[in-house]
């Protein structure tokens, strides 16, 4: 009952505010960079979101996909970064 | 007593994860909301993750839950710092009231070129490009 209330009051509602924010982020940030980082702290967001989806739905499975999304995540800021650095050398 | 441990787990990484956020929207620099992002999302999400570990009480899922806190812990920084390298070189403005580039001159001053803005590599006096040419003109 506690787990349930502090879950549907405070733990969601406080991730989807960081989600936004960092989605405030993507939308101002003046470099790509900054909207690298945004994109990053969104998608950890997500893999938290997906690690209480896992409690309130009572699935374990669901740590899988949370892992995975962390995996795919890093993969996905390191893409970037390389290709940035490929890119710099171009006017 | 179990569910008021995982609630607290729970309320205190999602308050780690807002802090991220905030830094992320406040601060004023891209290495300084990069550090909000790596440190106070990474333990957010590890908080989170340990919830879950205590949630279900089963070995298999702890563990696998501990990996993934420890895939997040070792690739967080990793990323960061070569997207802070990859910042540094591009350009990226830095804050006014940075007092410490330990970078400074490192870099040869060619290995910058800018997102469409000036390179701000700082202790830069490398000619502009053309200038050279301009003075084989003359």
């Amino acid at each position: 009952m506690i787990l349930q209330t502090a879950i549907n009051y405070i733990v969601f509602p406080l991730l989807s505010l960081t989600f936004v924010l960092g989605f405030i982020r993507l939308f101002l940030g003046p470099t790509l960079p900054d909207r690298i980082i945004a994109f990053e702290l969104m998608s950890i967001t997500a893999a938290g979101i997906i690690a209480v989806s896992a409690i309130v739905t009572d699935e374990a499975v669901l740590l899988d996909v949370a892992s995975a999304w962390a995996i795919i995540s890093f993969l996905s800021v390191i893409a970037f970064s390389y290709y940035i650095e490929k890119w710099r050398g171009r006017p | 007593m179990n569910e008021i441990l995982i609630s607290a787990l729970l309320v205190i990484g999602s308050f780690f994860m807002l802090v991220a956020g905030l830094g992320m929207l406040r601060m004023p620099d891209l290495l300084l909301r990069m550090s909000c992002s790596t440190k106070a999302a990474t333990i957010g999400v590890g908080t989170m993750l340990l919830a879950l570990a205590l949630y279900f009480e089963n070995l298999g899922v702890a563990t696998r839950a501990l990996a993934t806190i420890c895939f997040i812990f070792l690739t967080a920084p990793v990323g960061a710092h070569r997207i802070g390298r990859i910042a540094y070189l591009v350009g990226v403005r830095l804050w006014e009231g940075t007092i410490k580039d330990e970078l400074k001159g490192v870099y040869p001053a060619d290995a910058c070129l800018p997102f469409g803005q000036e390179c701000l590599i700082p202790d830069m006096d490398a000619p502009e490009v053309g200038a050279d040419i301009e003075k084989e003109a003359d």
